[in-house]
């Protein structure tokens, strides 16, 4: 199935046709400076269908989830939803997990708590 | 059986190019009752409307049906028309076959068997029309105008000038409103105490005038033409006859630390004050919830110092009973306190202000005396940013409005021009989603910011602002430059949403005065009649109809006077006769026609009923005839069938539906 | 009273001392904690999306364990409460989540409509036990201590669902801290993101997150930070450049409440 507008509009049970472009998410964002596409861009791209560069972005593995755009939207657009909902798009495909438990035990250190590789693997595996 | 005519309009190709004229005239002429029915090119031009007297004449005609445009449009037209050959107006209707057939069908023979149908109706109804007679009711020159900002004030003078006696009724100890509290006035940068003291001067001094300061409008009855209020002045403590206004008792007041709302609580007034230099009247206001003397029965100073004898600690309110044909609401607006977007910081910082606090903060008026100071410092600032649409365009109910609050684009050019004339050397940075200047001179006064003075606009909004070493520290976006911005500020202004006086939604109770979901007054039309309520005689000016600036609300103010003038000029109303009334021996005394009545038309009398021989007495709806609006609410609620609207009753209109089934 | 306790993966590895401290301190202050049997994992992250339905499914249990005993959900990290409460606000209002989550766990015999309240631990210390008895129950007040409350985002975001404490100006860890004897430092950034799970795709990222905040701490005069998050903890002390104290909250609770060093030689 492709990965259009529509199928992104439906994972995330929001409209990005109610977004201003006042750009108040992307002046929230904490992990701005290191996104290619930023949460203003993600909202405009998904309502213009104009998905497909989204699907390969680095971007969406970077977003924290951190839901500051969510709360401080002020047209309720929620554009962390539409990042979630590319990044489930994707990793939901075959052979498209951005972490695989094989990469894990490289990853441990003595502190890491098991918090952090549960979340991971919750945002980056099918 | 009425003799009737029907006559219908092609209305140029409007109608007969999708409607076979010929072939409704024909269809129409053989129902029962119709003895002319004739086709013309244009039934609303001086040939068409002949026609029609013509038949009403030749063929003695007890009744006519127009089958045309809608009788939005020319009802008034044709009513005339038929009144000049002597035929009761209401012995006319309208079928509408432009508007519900013509302009919303394509296929001619279905549209044509619909206008026949439509025809058919409205003769169906022509029927069963029997003569209505207007009724006069008298007008009491006299008019009530509710707010004393720039709005009421101007509504004021304007009546006043016309001769007829007017009330101003302001919640605060002073009239002047929101305008006497700004610095200067975009796009021109006057003065604005220069413009609108002047204006207050002129409104103590009218004789037309009353002014009832510190007061509320605490009841209203009656109708168009035949209000009648109550209006409570609170005590103020000083008999407002003897007060000179010298302000000594305000400087020898102890208890000096308390807010001063006419400086948006940044700096603080004694507890008996005037609340500025201008104030009209120019009397003074004790503020018992800060006196020493009502705390502690202490004190005593003000009415020691006291040359007049004007301090009275026992006063009482008083109530003022009157009567007035029109009233005028002109309750303006505030700005919202921005305490729930945390985000910016408002209610951690005081260095975070709204803009009208900024208002404050530049005028020579105000606490310091127009000298710019960064609250927590004392010193210049070296930056400012001012974020727009606070509160404005949102979607979240509990904080934000979801209108544009139309003024505040243009105070912000306004507020950085200000600054950098004053002090080039202050940066102002302003982060805007849409920069909005309709209006004469406004965007150029706007572009005047960019150009002359260097103020940054910059396309995006700010997502936090938060407290760093010694200034504030600003994260936005850059929408153009596709970058967030990180930068410092030594004050943040945030342009916050308007929203009407909380004093209108008890208003609007009172007077049925309609009001949109964001509690501003609705207009009777959103483009035709822009300052009346739909409820008659009374009238909307100012902000509390909706966002606007200054000269917009001035001219608001002086259409409102004008159509108040207009009304106070006639010495009789003619009613609607197409109004309700309940038969007494239907009529069981639910009210429910009450609980509908958008107007307060329906009373409930104790009346003597002869129903199948009996007499008794019942408790039945009265219709006030002079304030019924002939809406019909009451008629389609009534389960007993007792309510029905003369024009368009009942019977009337299952003659349409039966005949439109047929 | 008794809370029906889900502690979640890391309060019973890597941050044990978390749950421990919360316990003790409970005695004293009179609740008690029974542990949900057989509880799994949240996931650590609520999906925001309106097809995942298994992965909620964890959460799930857990209500309706504490339903079927009658006791609100007592949650101590900030992830467990994020995805359990939000779990809970589908139950209650997402027709679609409600019976698609009631087909699946019928075979369990599970049926569960958001009955449950779903509190955080300090939620019971300010709401059932009162800052201000918490103040009187102190017996080693933290004098003098200036401390930071991280809020990070999982107690706040989304304030509408969550409803914890005013998304952009909480107060209830400063209230706990005076409550505690010591000075609340409040600060830009205690509400902003650490860093997450970024920890395993962009070091750098959760570096310059975790950097920012104790930066943000330290401008203000706070000379430690408290959390409730383990993920949190972790890369404020790992992953920012500049070290400073962090510590669980219920570790000062249990210091001021004179329980700590019994916990320690307990373990």
């Amino acid at each position: 199935m492709a990965i259009d507008r529509e199928t992104i509009v439906q994972i995330s049970g929001s409209n990005p046709r109610l977004c201003m472009k006042c750009g108040k998410c992307s002046g929230t964002c904490p992990a701005y400076d290191k996104m290619e596409y930023h949460p203003h861009q993600f909202v405009d791209m998904v309502d213009r269908g104009d998905v497909e560069p989204l699907l390969h972005s680095q971007s969406l593995y970077l977003c924290l989830s951190c839901m500051a755009c969510v709360e401080r939207c002020p047209r309720n657009v929620a554009p962390g939803k539409f990042i979630e909902a590319v990044r489930l798009a994707v990793v939901r495909q075959q052979n498209m997990d951005h972490l695989i438990p094989e990469e894990i035990p490289g990853m441990l250190n003595e502190d890491l708590p098991q918090q952090a590789i549960v979340t991971a693997f919750r945002k980056y595996k099918k | 059986m009425q003799r009737i005519g029907v006559f219908v309009c092609w209305c140029g190709s409007n109608i007969a190019a999708t409607v076979d004229v010929k072939a409704v005239a024909e269809a129409l002429g053989k129902q029962p009752g119709v003895v002319v029915s004739k086709d013309y090119q244009y039934m609303c031009s001086a040939s068409g409307q002949n026609l029609i007297r013509e038949a009403i004449r030749d063929s003695r005609l007890d009744a006519v049906v127009i089958c045309a445009c809608s009788p939005h449009m020319h009802e008034a037209t044709f009513r005339k028309c038929v009144s000049a050959e002597g035929m009761n107006p209401y012995m006319l209707e309208i079928a509408n076959i432009r508007e519900q057939d013509s302009w919303v069908h394509k296929d001619r023979k279905a549209a044509t068997e619909k206008a026949i149908s439509l025809g058919t109706a409205a003769i169906a109804k022509v029927q069963l029309n029997a003569p209505l007679f207007e009724s006069p009711n008298p007008v009491t020159k006299r008019a009530l105008v509710i707010g004393g900002g720039i709005a009421g004030m101007q509504t004021a003078l304007d009546i006043a000038e016309a001769g007829f006696k007017v009330d101003i009724v302001e919640q605060k100890p002073t009239i002047g409103g929101k305008m006497a509290q700004l610095d200067k006035t975009f796009p021109t940068l006057d003065c604005s105490s220069c413009i609108v003291t002047p204006k207050m001067v002129d409104v103590g001094a009218n004789e037309n005038i009353t002014i009832y300061s510190y007061s509320e409008v605490e009841k209203v009855s009656g109708f168009i033409g035949s209000f009648h209020a109550t209006i409570k002045q609170k005590p103020r403590y000083v008999d407002a006859t003897k007060c000179t206004g010298c302000g000594l008792c305000t400087t020898k007041c102890p208890s000096k630390r308390n807010l001063n709302e006419f400086n948006m609580n940044l700096n603080m007034r004694p507890a008996i004050y005037i609340p500025f230099a201008q104030a009209v009247p120019l009397v003074a206001t004790l503020d018992p919830t800060a006196c020493i003397h009502f705390k502690t029965g202490k004190c005593g100073l003000c009415q020691k110092v006291c040359e007049a004898g004007a301090i009275d600690y026992d006063q009482q309110p008083t109530y003022i009973e009157q009567d007035y044909g029109a009233i005028v609401l002109a309750t303006g607006y505030n700005q919202i306190k921005p305490t729930k977007f945390d985000e910016y910081l408002y209610n951690n910082s005081p260095d975070v202000v709204t803009s009208l606090e900024f208002e404050r903060m530049m005028s020579a008026s105000g606490p310091t005396a127009g000298d710019l100071r960064v609250p927590s410092t004392g010193k210049r600032p070296r930056n400012i940013v001012f974020i727009q649409c606070v509160g404005s365009r949102g979607k979240d109910t509990c904080r934000e409005k979801p209108y544009c609050s139309k003024v505040c684009c243009m105070y912000t050019a306004k507020h950085t021009i200000l600054v950098k004339d004053h002090w080039p050397e202050v940066d102002c940075t302003v982060f805007y989603i849409d920069v909005r200047t309709p209006g004469k001179n406004f965007d150029e006064f706007y572009r005047r910011a960019v150009e002359e003075y260097g103020v940054h606009y910059i396309k995006g909004m700010v997502g936090k602002v938060e407290q760093g070493d010694g200034c504030l520290k600003v994260q936005a976006s850059d929408l153009l430059n596709n970058r967030q911005i990180h930068m410092n500020a030594d004050l943040v202004v945030l342009a916050a949403a308007v929203e009407p006086d909380p004093s209108a939604r008890h208003l609007g109770t009172m007077l049925t005065a309609s009001m949109d979901t964001n509690d501003f007054f609705s207009e009777a039309h959103a483009k035709l009649r822009p300052v009346e309520s739909p409820t008659a005689g009374i009238y909307l000016a100012g902000m509390c109809q909706g966002p606007k600036d200054i000269p917009e609300t001035v001219a608001q103010a002086s259409a409102a006077a004008s159509k108040v003038i207009g009304l106070l000029s006639k010495d009789h109303l003619m009613s609607n006769p197409c109004i309700a009334h309940s038969d007494p021996t239907l009529c069981n005394g639910c009210s429910q026609c009450t609980n509908v009545c958008a107007y307060g038309a329906i009373s409930y009398q104790d009346q003597m009923v002869v129903y199948k021989g009996v007499r008794e007495t019942r408790r039945v709806a009265v219709v006030n005839e002079a304030v019924c609006q002939g809406c019909g609410a009451c008629t389609v609620t009534c389960p007993s069938g007792a309510m029905d609207l003369r024009g368009f009753a009942n019977n009337q209109i299952m003659a349409e539906v039966d005949a439109i089934c047929n | 009273m008794t809370y029906s306790y889900y502690p979640g993966c890391t309060l019973r590895t890597k941050a044990k001392i978390l749950s421990d401290y919360a316990i003790a301190s409970a005695k004293v202050l009179g609740f008690e904690m029974e542990e949900v049997e057989n509880w799994q994992c949240c996931g650590g992250a609520y999906t925001a999306s309106t097809d995942e339905i298994a992965t909620k499914l964890t959460s799930v249990r857990a209500l309706a364990q504490a339903r079927d005993k009658g006791q609100d959900l007592l949650t101590l990290c900030s992830a467990c409460y994020n995805v359990i409460k939000r779990v809970n606000a589908d139950c209650r209002s997402n027709e679609n989540f409600i019976q698609k989550a009631n087909n699946y766990l019928a075979q369990e015999g599970v049926a569960y409509h958001g009955e449950v309240n779903v509190v955080h631990y300090l939620e019971v210390l300010r709401d059932t036990i009162g800052f201000d008895n918490l103040k009187k129950a102190v017996k080693n007040p933290l004098k003098g201590r200036k401390i930071g409350a991280y809020y990070g985002c999982l107690l706040l975001r989304p304030g509408r669902v969550l409803q914890f404490d005013d998304p952009e100006n909480p107060k209830i860890m400063e209230d706990f801290i005076r409550a505690l004897g010591a000075t609340p430092v409040i600060y830009g950034q205690r509400n902003e993101c650490c860093g997450g799970y970024q920890t395993l795709n962009d070091k750098e990222l959760a570096s310059s997150r975790s950097e920012a905040i104790v930066q943000s701490a330290l401008s203000q005069g706070a000379d430690c930070l408290i959390t409730a998050c383990p993920l949190c903890r972790y890369n404020l002390t790992v992953n920012s450049v500049t070290k400073v104290p962090v510590y669980y909250f219920t570790e000062l609770l249990a210091e001021a409440l004179g329980v700590k060093e019994e916990v320690e030689n307990g373990n």
